[in-house]
Formats: structure tokens, sequence, C-alpha cells
């Protein structure tokens, strides 16, 4: 087949373009799903647990049943048949989808009530009667990892399993790695720091809160289910999995969805509950959660407690870091669970060279269940690492930023350079981008003048933190390790898909197998096909997120859909232009492979006055009796991209902070990151995704605090007990980049939907402890609030220490 | 996020308003709804019928009545804050709404609202009480004025009874100066007060005359801090004689702890605060 090649003189790849869905979002014209009203639809609300554990004596719903406009109510017993909810990585206990005999955490579902309005709805879900035995709950994860009491009475631990490496799954390897360490330890000439610190629980809270419409068509036998999910065809496979039904009778479609941050990563048993009530009462049936419903039974994030351990000389050079920790799951397992804290593993080391002993125990608490929240175990990872970092920087007394740069893999073991755990990296060069931040940030004035500021007793604070992320999933292969999302029917790999078709007046569709929830891959996607086809930007349309006509794709998440879908539209837009090229050339009587893309048509090359356009291309394709022997009709093609590795971007993050010594007040004065996400495809979108993912990490740096009473109670019900970060609260941010693109894919693309929040949360905490580091603090847990922050003071001066 | 059912009246004139309030148990006044849609909306408190205020006239002005400013019951706390005559006159009461909330809650809320519902983490309490204002209710029985002092009863209860109406609240123009700090829950002056301090006070012939101090956040309700002025009238109003006064801060209050400070934090913030509100007023005063 011929090329045809694209002219251009500024490409639409890399160029400023406003994101096209910013007008519907702006004018309230786009469809969410609460939005959407079916003839005849119900409402649901559910009873829920007001205990952490307890047993239920009794359910007694007659009040409700006999109240106006109450249509039913369900109980566990209902839906036992359709057994617990579907489990992508089922390792654990998994969520029945109403409790029965107990309840395992506070806002467990044990009653759904259906009737006419929602406000009726929950008038008699307030009626249902339920009795409770309070058991005592396991809540503190020292005391969960200990067994002493245990959180299922029919297992065996609550410890599942612990993600450990040096090198994963070689037993000798890691024992030799913990050598290593102990041996360097043991040496005259070491130093060693060691710290506990807690990484809280958080409460993803998208400012749309989940939502979901079943309707069920008794004449067809099928399902139409408009979920605010991240993840539309796993939900469609897993609703088909459940009520034993094939692909083909469950449509899901994800309309506009206002945020996701991974907590719309998981298939719901509200989901599954709606589709069954709809099926039951052949009516629509809408669950809209309120924010309440939404921070005790929509998935946390985050939720370790770790030591981390760092030992290294003198000079700088790290010869081992530890870190021993146990995550939290919560009472369920649902979607990827147990694997968020692998992700962890990955970058367990960083981007650095040094030995590496990384264990991290998963266990069940009575709680609600952790999973994907933006960053996803990296977070995590590079908290400790980074913290651990500048421990041992103030230790030895070295600039934090010299201690880094001495032990970053150098960029000349790329290609081929692995992580502590073995796994291959694609591309990067750490020390170029320090320094390119440093020296914009200007490093050392900056040092200069905090040094000045402390001579007049002002607490200010310099934090720095670099981060390699493991992103852009892929590989396909990953399905290998039991990633399948067989459970949802959809036993697809870590690939993705586009279909790109032009459509008779030569403008162009393209429909993509993820959707997003904020990330503008309206715009993305189709800068990506003009950059291919020439067709200009306003002349393509990208839809997504309806699985009868999208083709398969797992998700928005991981930061991949660019890597991984965007690469199949471009590899899908590649073969259209092929197609194109011998179209006209038909029409042009030239060869193929002299035919050049420019200015929306085809032209010989040298010839560039006797120019065809897209309409005529297609036009020709679409009366196939003109075409030549042996040429079939139609201008479309789909094409699946299948990544051999993950991408793994990286950066380096600068905060400049002062405190408030009389109040413990943290004030957020500058931040400056210096991110590397390979090729970028829209730098206005790319910085979005970096300003929200800034505030997000900073956000559990100074502000959200998720974690839960000792008594099971989450006194965190709305936005008044659970602060989120405004732009009010946050400096305008200062954002830079290196571009060091991967090899992994035609794109060159990374991935930027994590980086920010991967980078940020211990960017600010070293800040502060910086700022401190006066008075002799070394360590405060997040979130920075004002009390924990005067609290950090109050006990380093009573310790003594004050200089 | 879905309130039991309950009525909702519109009236037109104050007459009307009072009445109803009268002839109708469970009725309640709804002005900005900043904090009675929310308790609604969590199904915490129910009142079976909502009276809004706020269609009726002459319930939305700031007035200068020459000894005194008048701040009606329907004034935002945007206008509050924004109101030449309130910064001359009551800059507690001004920084108090500027810090009041976000954007949409200081055009939404009442000055007044925020008076009546009393939060105990509440900005402008605090500022009514330091600056002696006079809350003027409203019955189908008659007109009563209530000085601060007697209006701040517990945590969310006032002396306001069931059926009135606080129509406005009157602030002497008294001169000297006022000031308002606080330290948010978010740090800064963003959200509600984990502690804060208001004061006004009047300076003759080089030493601090007379003056109020009321705390917010702290206990139960706003309360005045008579210690810090006690220890204050008669000095230089310098800063060490502040730091003093300041920490007699907590005389006669029960500080009560949440989850955005222990009662250690919080004792130690309403010194911090009286301190700098003083210094502030010092200041104006001077
Ligand atoms: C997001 C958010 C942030 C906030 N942050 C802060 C903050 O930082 N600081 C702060 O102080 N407050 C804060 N608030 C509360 C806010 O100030 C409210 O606006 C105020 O407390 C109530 O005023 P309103 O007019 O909205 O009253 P409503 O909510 O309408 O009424 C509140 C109560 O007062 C009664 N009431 C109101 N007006 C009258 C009247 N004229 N006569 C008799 N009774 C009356 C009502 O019956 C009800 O019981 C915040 C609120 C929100 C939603």
């Amino acid at each position: 087949m011929g090329g045809g090649v694209v002219v251009s003189t500024t490409s639409v790849l890399g160029g400023v373009v406003k994101r096209r869905e910013d007008p519907a979002l702006i004018r309230g014209t786009g469809l969410y799903v609460d939005d959407l009203q079916l003839p005849g639809m119900l409402h649901v609300a559910f009873v829920r647990s007001p205990y952490a554990h307890a047993r239920v004596v009794s359910v007694d719903a007659s009040d409700a049943e006999g109240m106006a406009g109450v249509r039913a109510v369900y109980t566990a017993a209902d839906v036992a048949h359709l057994g617990d909810l579907v489990t992508q990585v089922a390792v654990g206990k998994l969520r029945p989808l109403l409790a029965g005999d107990k309840v395992n955490h506070l806002g467990e579902a044990v009653a759904m009530v259906v009737a006419d309005t929602r406000y009726g709805a929950r008038d008699a879900a307030d009626a249902v009667d339920v009795e409770y035995d309070p058991l005592d709950p396991v809540i503190d994860l020292k005391e969960a990892a200990s067994d002493a009491a245990l959180v299922h009475e029919d297992m065996e631990s609550n410890v599942l399993l612990a993600w450990e490496g040096g090198p994963w799954g070689d037993e000798e390897a890691i024992a030799a790695t913990q050598q290593a360490i102990a041996d360097a330890k043991a040496q005259d000439d070491t130093v060693s720091v060691s710290f506990e610190a807690v990484n809280q629980r958080l409460l993803p809270m998208p400012i749309e809160p989940r939502s979901v419409v079943a309707d069920w068509n008794v004449g067809y036998g099928r399902f139409t289910v408009h979920s605010s999910t991240q993840i539309a065809h796993a939900l469609a496979g897993g609703i088909a999995q459940t009520f034993g039904l094939s692909l083909t009778d469950v449509r899901c479609i994800a309309p506009e969805v206002g945020g996701g941050f991974g907590c719309k990563l998981n298939v719901y048993n509200d989901e599954i509950l709606v589709c069954f009530a709809s099926q039951q009462l052949g009516r629509p049936v809408k669950f809209t959660e309120t924010r309440r419903d939404a921070a005790g039974s929509t998935i946390h994030g985050r939720g370790w407690v770790a030591t981390a351990t760092i030992t290294g000389t003198g000079d700088g050079q790290i010869l081992g870091y530890e870190l021993d920790g146990i995550a939290d799951m919560g009472a369920y397992s649902q979607n990827f669970t147990v694997a968020i804290p692998f992700l962890g593993l990955f970058v367990g080391a960083g981007q650095y060279t040094f030995p590496t002993h990384w264990k991290v125990a998963c266990v069940h608490t009575h709680t609600m269940t952790t999973d994907a929240y933006r960053g996803a175990g990296r977070p995590e990872a590079a908290y400790y690492l980074e913290r651990a970092i500048d421990a041992f920087a103030r230790e030895i007394g070295m600039d934090p930023a010299e201690v880094r740069r001495k032990n970053f893999i150098p960029a000349d073991k790329f290609p081929g350079a692995a992580t502590h755990i073995g796994f291959p990296m694609d591309t990067g060069d750490y020390e170029t981008n320090l320094d390119a931040l440093l020296e914009t940030a200007g490093y050392e004035d900056l040092k200069a003048e905090r040094d000045r500021l402390r001579t007049e007793g002002r607490l200010v604070g310099l934090g720095l933190a670099t981060y390699v992320e493991v992103c852009g999933f892929g590989p396909s292969a990953l399905v290998d390790l039991g990633f399948s999302w067989a459970a949802y029917k959809i036993p697809s790999g870590f690939s993705g898909s586009g279909l790109v078709r032009v459509q008779a007046d030569g403008t162009a569709s393209v429909i993509i197998g993820t959707g997003p929830t904020g990330q503008g891959h309206q715009t993305a996607w189709a800068q990506i096909v003009s950059n291919q086809l020439g067709i200009p930007v306003e002349n393509i349309r990208v839809s997504h997120g309806d699985t009868a006509e999208s083709p398969l794709g797992i998700g928005t998440f991981g930061s991949r859909s660019a890597a991984v879908d965007g690469s199949a539209t471009y590899e899908a837009a590649n073969k259209v232009r092929a197609k194109a090229a011998d179209l006209a050339a038909h029409l042009l009587e030239a060869s193929a492979d002299d035919i050049m893309f420019a200015d929306g048509g085809a032209h010989v090359a040298g010839s560039p006055d006797q120019q065809v356009s897209w309409s005529d291309i297609a036009t020709l394709a679409y009366q196939p009796h003109r075409l030549p022997e042996g040429m079939e009709g139609g201008l479309e093609a789909h094409a699946v991209f299948s990544p051999g590795n993950a991408t793994w971007p990286f950066g380096s993050h600068l905060a400049l902070v002062e405190v408030d010594g009389d109040t413990g007040d943290v004030k957020l004065l500058r931040y400056i990151a210096m991110d590397d996400c390979g090729n970028v495809i829209n730098p206005m979108i790319v910085d979005g995704q970096i300003h929200g993912g800034l505030a997000q990490g900073i956000g559990q740096a100074m502000f959200e605090d998720g974690d839960y009473e000792a008594d099971g109670n989450l006194l965190k019900w709305s936005f008044v007990e659970y602060p989120l970060p405004t732009s009010a609260d946050l400096p305008s941010f200062e954002l830079h980049r290196t571009v060091t693109p991967t090899d992994i894919n035609p794109l060159g693309v990374k991935g930027i939907g994590e980086a920010g929040t991967i980078g940020s949360a211990q960017t600010v905490v070293n800040a502060v402890v910086d700022a401190l580091s006066p008075l002799g603090v070394t360590h405060v847990d997040m979130p920075l609030r004002p009390k924990r922050v005067w609290e950090a003071i109050q006990a380093a001066k009573t310790n003594g220490s004050v200089s | 996020m879905y309130p039991r059912s309950f009525e909702y009246v519109s009236p037109g004139s104050l007459d009307e308003a009072t009445s109803v309030l009268a002839s109708t148990e469970g009725a309640k006044v709804l002005a900005g709804g900043m904090s009675l849609l929310p308790l609604m909306k969590l199904r915490l408190f129910s009142p079976d019928v909502l009276v809004d205020i706020g269609r009726i006239p002459g319930l939305s002005s700031i007035e200068d009545r020459g000894d005194h400013l008048a701040i009606g019951a329907m004034v935002s706390h945007a206008a509050t804050a924004s109101d030449p005559s309130v910064a001359e006159h009551a800059a507690a009461l001004a920084t108090a709404a500027s810090w009041t909330g976000d954007v949409q809650v200081r055009n939404q809320g009442t000055t007044c609202g925020s008076i009546a519902h009393a939060d105990i983490a509440a900005d402008q309490p605090s500022a009514a009480l330091a600056l002696g204002a006079t809350m003027v209710a409203a019955s189908a029985g008659g007109v009563r004025e209530i000085a601060a002092s007697d209006f701040f009863v517990d945590t969310l209860t006032t002396a306001l009874e069931p059926g009135e109406i606080l129509t406005e609240i009157r602030i002497p123009k008294q001169g000297g100066g006022s000031a308002y700090e606080k330290l948010g829950r978010r740090g800064g002056h963003t959200d509600y007060a984990v502690a804060g301090a208001a004061v006004w006070l009047d300076v003759s012939d080089g030493a601090v005359c007379c003056g109020r101090v009321a705390l917010t956040g702290v206990g139960a309700k706003p309360t005045l801090a008579e210690g810090v002025m006690e220890a204050l009238i008669g000095t230089d109003g310098s800063d060490a004689a502040i730091a003093e006064a300041s920490e007699r801060a907590l005389e006669g209050v029960t500080v009560l702890d949440d989850l955005f400070g222990t009662v250690e934090y919080k004792a130690h913030l309403a010194k911090v605060m009286t301190r700098r509100a003083l210094q502030q007023a010092v200041a104006a005063a001077t």
C-alpha cells in the first residue's frame, strides 16, 4: 500500500488547540447521567450501616413497603442468586451486593429501596428498621496486620498478601538484596535514617458524584445502562457476567463524566443492583449517590503506614533503601484493590540505582474498600522514598538535589535500564530534568533567600522531590500476570483501540474505546487524526463511551489513554491515509507513493495546484462502481495497539513555603514543576492535567484526611469536614517541561494524568520539614493542617532541640 | 442530600411573615439558606414550613442613622464586606464578613442569618458582640431590642423566640478602632474559624480607655473575654501590654475540641488571635 505524506508548516500535534468540549460543558449543554429522565423512571436509596462491624439481627421493611410510591425494598436474600460483586483481582473477601448477616464497614448497603421519587426513596429508606448487634471493629492497620482479631471470621488472616522486591518473585535475589543492605549498614562509614510515616486515606470526591440508570427492555431482553464510569466496556461485561447475558445484550453508555480520579474505575454493587431492580420492576431505575454516599461507599485511596530506612555514606552515596509497610484494603476487595500497592512496588526505588528492599502487606479492616485513586500506589511509594532521600541529605548535611543527582540512574543506561524489580523502563534523563528545574527556579538564589529569612527568625523552607512513574498501561501482557479483565468478559489485555472513518463529505469520525473524565479526548484525538490525515481539527468529530459503537477499550486510567488508545487511533488513521492515497492516486492518475496530503486534500508531489479534496476522495470511496478493479469501497479503519511496555514519565518539583510558628499555618508561596511526559499532543491539556494533579497531591499534603476514627466512624460526610483544595488555597503553579519521548508507542507520548499527584505531596512536606528543621523537627505526618504543624513545633520545643 | 418534605411560603410583607410564623407550628425563617438548607439536606433538621423572608421589601439595606449603622436581615455577607460605612465604623464586621465562606456563600448568605444561626465557628457573631451591636427582633407581638451580650445563649441557640425575625442589627458609631483575626480550618483566613478574635477599643490620652474582645470557635458560643480588656484598659496598648493582656483570653471560657483543634491548640490560638486583633485595633484607634 502507498504511504502518502502529510505536509504541514505548523504541526497540529503539540500546538495549542483549545479544548473543544468546553463550550458544551461551560454552557451546561453536556449530558451527565443524572440529567437523564426516562419515562417511568424509578429512584433508589440505600439503607446503610451506621456501624463499622455488626451482626444484622433483623431487617423489617414493612413500614417502608407500605409508604406511598414505594415499589420495592430488596435485601440480601433477594439478590443472593447473583453472587458477590464481579471483581477483577479477586484476592481477599469480595463484596456482597447487599450485606447479609453481617456489616463490615460504615455505610455498607443493607437494603435497597426503589420508589417513584428520590425523596420518597429516601423517606422509605429511613423507615426501614434494621436491628444490629454491634461488634468491635478492626480499624488500626498494625492491629489488623497482627491478626489479634479477624475482620472476616471465615478467613485465616487479615493479611491478604505482601508485595515484596528487590527483584520480584525471586526469593534468593531478594535475600541477596537484603544482605547487601545489611552489609552496608554494618559498614563504619555509613549512616542510616529511619522514620515511620502515615500516607493517609483519601476520599476521591469527583465533583460529579457517581450516577447510574439501568433500563431493562423485556422485549429485546437487553439492558441499556448509563453510568458515570471510567470503564464502560468492563461495566457492560460485568453486568453481562452477573446476569448470564452476552456482551451484545448489554449496552453501557458513559456520557459526560465529571471527574473520576480512579473511583469510577470500579464496577459497583449499586450498578448491578439498579439492573436487578429494572429487570424485576420492568421500569428504568436510577441511582445517584449523595455526597454522603460518596464519602462512605465509593472507593477510597491510599491508607498506608510504613517505616522507611535509608543508608549511605557521608559523600551522598546511598547504599540501601528499605520500606516496610502495611496498606489498608478495607473490608472487601473490588476491581484492583490489592494490586494498588503492586503499582507502588514498580517504582519503589524510583529513578535511583541503590539496592532496595520494599515490602508492603495488604490487610483487610472494617472500612470502605480502597482502590485506584489518582496515582494509585505510586504516590505512596514516591512519598516514602523522597521523604527518605531528604532525611538522609539532612543527616549528612548535603544539598538534597546533590544527593539525588548522585544516585540517579544515568541517562546513558537507556535503553536497557530496569527498575529494582527487574522491569524494563523505556526512556529517561533524570539529571537533565532536575538541572533544568534548579536552573529555571533559580535554586541557589532561593536557598540564599531562605537562609537570609531564617536569620530573621522566619520559618521558610524549600522542598524538592523527583519522581519516576509507571503508567500508560500496557504492556498488553499484563494479562499474564492476572490483570486480565476476564471477570468482566473482556480479556483484552492492556491494549487500546481506535476507529477512524472518513465520511462522504470528507469530514472524519473517530470512535475510541476509552472515554474522558475531563482529559480532553475530543480535542487530543482530533489532533492525532488531523496530524495524520491533514483534515482540519474542526472537521473531525470524536465519540466515545458507548459500548454499542465504540471498539473495545478498557478505560481511561493509569495515564494510559493517549499512549495506548491514542496510538491505536494513530495507526487507524495511517491505515485510512494509505487507502486515501490509493484513492487520490486513482483520481489524479498518479502513483500512491507520490501523493502528498496538505491543505485539506491531496496532490501529487510537485503539483500542489492539482488538488483533490477529502470530499472528492471520500465520494470515490463511497461510489464503488467508479473504483479500479480489486479496490474495496469505504474509507475507514480500525486498529488495536498492543504496547510492549508501560511508559515511565518523570519529573522534579520544588516548593517554597513559610510556616507561621505561632499558629502552625503553612503558606505555600511558590510551586515550580519540571515534568517530562515525552511528546506533548496538546500543551494546554497537559498543563491542565498537571494543575489538577498538583492540586490533589497538595490536597493530600495540606488538607485532606479520610482516616476513620478508632471506633470505625468516618466523620467526613461533606466538604465541611473534608476540605478539598480550591484555587483560592493554591499559588499560581509555575510549569515547565523537558521532553524525552518514549519508544514504546509511535506518538512518543508517556501520559500525564497522574504525574502532578505523584510528585507533589512529598515536595510540600519536604519544604515544611525544611522550614521547621531549625527547630529540630524532622517529620510531620500529612495532612499538614495548622494543628498538626503547631503540635510538631511544640513537641520539638519540649524535646529541647530548639537551636 | 434530599430533605424531608416541607412547605414553603414567601410572604410579601413583614407583618405577613410574622403572622405566618405566629400561626404555624414548626415554621422556620429562611434567609440565604447557606446554613439551613445543608442541615435539611442532611436531615439533621427538618422544619415543616419555611418562611422565606427574601421577598420582603426593606430588609436589604445598610443605613447610616447618625448614631448607629443598621444592617437589614437580607444584607449579604458580600454587601457587609464591601460597604464603606461598615468599613469605617465596624471594620471588625467588614473583615469577618469578607472571610466568611467563599464567593457564592458571601453573595447568598446574610450577616443577620449568620448571627441568628450562631454556629460556634462563625465569624460575624463575635464581631457583632465585640462591637456591642443591638439585635432588633420583630414578631406578631411587636418589636424588641436585644443587646449582643444577651443574644448568644449556647451552641446554635440565641435569645430569638420561635416567632421572631431578626430584622436588623444596629452597630453604634462609637469611634475607636476595631479588628477581626482568625485562623481558618484550611489555614489563613479560609473556611470556618478554628479560632478567631474580634476587638473593638478606643484610646484616649495615649491609653486604652474602653473596649471589648470576643472570641469565636473556642467555646460553645461567641464569648466576651472580659479579663483581657480589664488588663489592657489604662495601659498604652503597647505590644508588651497586649501580649500580657492576651494571656487572660480564656478566663471563664470552656474550650471545646473538634476535628480541627484540640483544647490545648485552640486555647493557644485564642490568645494569638486576641493579640493580633488587639494590635490592629490599637493601630486603628490611634
Ligand atoms: C460552603 C460554606 C462555607 C461557609 N463558611 C463559613 C465561614 O467561613 N464562616 C462563617 O461564619 N460561616 C460560614 N458559612 C455559613 C454562612 O455564613 C451562612 O451563610 C450563615 O451562617 C447563614 O446565613 P443565611 O442567610 O444563609 O441563613 P440561613 O441558612 O437561611 O439560616 C440559618 C439559620 O438562621 C435562621 N435565620 C436566618 N435569618 C434569620 C432572621 N433574619 N431572623 C431569624 N432567624 C433567621 C434560620 O431560621 C436558620 O435557622 C459557610 C457556609 C457554607 C455553605
